[in-house]
């Protein structure tokens, strides 16, 4: 039952400050705050006795919600390790993130809309993870769309962030068309949406191979649009025209993530479908290499971070896509700390600044040590730097990829790796030290915004050790259980075991060094006023700055070409058939009808009477002649 | 010796001249007076069925057109007059105010 507690809260406040609470801000942004930590507390119990039982029993509670003949659709909450881990995620980094909020939008005209919205948002994150079957987790996953819709356009009075918001809707739209489609290939091979009975059809080989990749890949679409993997990755930079708080919470930590949540939960469909985790793999290694080499062409310190987001979500996906489902579980898990702190850390340099352009920043450090203490950390964590969080879970996903023997993706992550480590220390030296380029006197944030930095610092730094390699059961084995037994002999390609590959660890070490040494020395010299790439490689630093023009192409082929020219089409057959010729022809044929029998109304009495007659002896004549 | 066939001639010429005057006369008196001529050859035809069949319906049907044809005689002359009060003529070629 508090399960469903967990689920009904959120709603219920967010209902409660949209109707009720709207005027009155400080209650607003308290029992939002209430809803999420309470949630977090229901969550509490369920991680604190994980440890101790691994190989624990899933908890399904579910009703029957539609049940007519041929299709019965559940409404139900499945516990296991996997939700659990993402449910700790989803209300541990949602209530610092709340906390936060409550400084960072202090004074805003929309105060309560926000934390309705957030609260809003919560509910349908929740219901992603909570749920048993595919209808059900369709359907918080278009409300977790809205919820990000709202919370993008949350300036919608500046036209940017109204476009972006339409661009994020509609670009998922496009992904969760093929989801929905592979939803329904999914019905169509097994008759039922739930979760563990689709994991018994596969395993008992009900299924052609043939239709699983076509399941699988239909579903990939729905976490390509949502992870925002190339192609569909254009919506995610944008997003960051929400307030920070939301590029933190939904645009990096928990929304994205969604897409992997769903890959790991239908797991036992990729290890099914080995030609589809082909696919995923290079998807998500493309990603993380094309992200990483975009964000390095950035100068909006969001932009950066958002960037790096799409290159982690590329990490994740490609670690399940070569099988290792524990290990892209553990690095979102560890991503969400680090992540979330990255961006409440920009939020707070942005709140000091009143600028996102790194290059209006620099040497912060003495002003906001305890922001740049956090951000140092996280951006430690973030390129996976030996004992940091995100050095355990990037390492799990390099040897996942190595041990799969696709060496060439491998070769991508750990170029990942490298780029990702030279842009994070420019990020850091550019904003933090070096020169100073700030206009006006930026100050340390109020606690309300520090303490949660703080706190995700902490996890960010230690919270790798849960997959620690000596430690039994350490992350990995949760999920791996979690991903029940068909992931051990699943098709080929698909490695359950991850030991600690020494040789892949010291590899990625050296590698980061090396990339935070290059950055450091080349962004920390003194006297820079912007970025050196752009002088000394123009032609290279205009094609990142503008993301390998991806965009632009999609400006001009897609919604200039494709989209104005059906526009077009559909606009010429609307004129000319639809309006000229059907609506204006009937209009016209009537009209002259009319005009043609307006000339017997003469007014005439005898002339009718005419008529009368004259049609009587045709009657008769008539009659005469049949009888 | 007369027949019903010389009852439906009558009817028939009485009919005839009624319609040739209310589709060429243009005093719409005139024209009131030939409706009238139609009326009353229809009655003679019924009249004539009426003791032809030996049945009474006719009959009663008779006195019934009567009746009603006296109640709209008063009601078209009503009607008549204050059309020719106030459009100061009775051609119907004049009254064609009801055409587009």
């Amino acid at each position: 039952m508090d399960i469903w507690a967990l689920l009904i809260i959120p709603l219920v406040v967010s209902v409660f400050i949209a109707l009720v609470a709207r005027k009155n801000e400080e209650l607003s942004s308290y029992v939002s705050i209430g809803a999420v930590i309470t949630g977090f507390f229901i969550v509490l119990p369920y991680v604190l006795k994980l440890p101790g039982d691994p190989n624990m029993h899933p908890i399904e509670q579910a009703f029957t919600w539609i049940d007519i003949p041929g299709l019965k659709v559940e409404m139900g909450t499945l516990i296991d390790p996997l939700s659990i881990i993402m449910l700790f995620i989803v209300t541990f980094v949602g209530s610092l993130i709340h906390i936060y909020s409550r400084g960072y939008m202090h004074g805003d005209p929309g105060y309560s809309r926000f934390f309705a919205c957030l609260s809003l948002f919560i509910f349908a994150m929740l219901g992603i993870v909570l749920s048993n079957n595919l209808i059900m987790i369709y359907i918080f996953w278009e409300l977790v769309g809205l919820a990000s819709y709202l919370l993008i356009g949350y300036y919608y009075e500046k036209p940017s962030a109204a476009d972006a918001a339409k661009k994020a809707f509609l670009v998922n739209r496009i992904g969760d068309f093929g989801f929905i489609l592979g939803i329904f290939v999914i019905f169509y091979a097994t008759g039922t949406f739930n979760f563990i009975e689709i994991e018994q059809h596969i395993a008992a080989g009900h299924v052609s191979s043939g239709t699983l990749t076509l399941a699988a890949l239909l579903i990939f679409c729905g976490a390509v649009g949502k992870s925002a993997q190339f192609p569909l990755h254009v919506w995610l930079p944008d997003a960051m025209e929400g307030p920070t708080p939301v590029s933190a919470l939904i645009h990096a930590a928990t929304m994205v993530a969604a897409g992997v949540y769903m890959l790991a939960r239908t797991s036992f469909l990729y290890a099914a479908a080995p030609d589809a985790m082909v696919v995923v793999a290079y998807i998500g290694g493309f990603t993380a290499l094309m992200a990483a080499l975009m964000a390095l062409g950035q100068k909006d310190i969001k932009r950066i971070i958002a960037f790096s987001t799409l290159s982690s979500l590329g990490y994740m996906v490609l670690a399940i896509g070569v099988g290792g489902t524990g290990a892209g579980m553990f690095y979102l898990a560890t991503h969400a700390f680090f992540k979330a702190l990255l961006f409440l850390g920009a939020g707070s340099v942005i709140h000091a600044c009143h600028s996102n352009d790194i290059w209006e920043m620099g040497r912060l450090y003495p002003k906001m040590k305890a922001t740049a203490v956090t951000f140092i950390l996280g951006s430690l964590a973030m390129v996976g730097m030996f004992p940091f969080s995100g050095f355990w879970s990037k390492d799990e996903i390099l040897s996942a990829t190595f041990e799969s023997g696709n060496y060439f993706l491998f070769a991508m992550g750990v170029l990942t790796a490298f780029i990702t480590a030279v842009f994070m220390s420019k990020l850091v030296a550019v904003t933090f030290f070096g020169e100073k380029k700030y206009h006006g006197h930026p100050h340390e944030s109020p606690y309300v915004m520090t303490v949660p930095l703080m706190i995700l610092a902490v996890f960010a730094v230690i919270a790798g050790f849960a997959g620690f390699p000596g430690l039994e059961p350490n992350f990995g084995s949760f999920i791996h259980t979690a991903a029940s037994g068909l992931l051990e002999h699943g098709g080929r390609g698909v490695h359950a075991e991850h030991r600690f590959n020494f040789m892949v660890a010291s590899l990625s070490t050296v590698v980061v060094l090396g990339g935070l040494v290059l950055g450091w020395t080349i962004y920390s010299r003194k006297g820079m006023k912007s970025d050196v790439m752009e002088e000394a490689l123009p032609f290279t630093y205009k094609l990142l700055e503008n993301r390998f023009y991806i965009d632009h192409i999609y400006d001009t082929y897609l919604v200039g070409w494709l989209y104005n020219g059906m526009a077009r089409i559909l606009n010429y057959i609307e004129v000319n058939i639809i309006i000229n010729f059907v609506i204006n022809g009937m209009a016209y044929f009537t009209r002259q009808t009319g005009k043609g029998l307006r000339l017997t109304t003469t007014g005439q009495l005898q002339n009718y009477a005419f008529v009368m007659v004259g049609g009587v002896l045709v009657l008769m004549i008539i009659f005469a002649a049949i009888f | 010796m007369l027949t019903i066939s010389h009852y439906l001639i009558l009817s028939f010429i009485l009919f005839s001249i009624g319609v040739a005057g209310v589709l060429l006369r243009r005093n719409i008196i005139i024209v009131l007076m030939s409706l009238e001529l139609i009326f009353n050859s229809v009655n003679i035809s019924l009249a004539a069925f009426s003791y032809y069949l030996q049945s009474l319906n006719g009959t009663i049907f008779v006195v019934f057109n009567i009746t009603v044809a006296a109640a709209e005689v008063a009601i078209g002359l009503a009607i008549l007059v204050s059309v020719y009060r106030t459009r100061k003529t009775v051609n119907v070629e004049d009254l064609d105010e009801m055409r587009y």
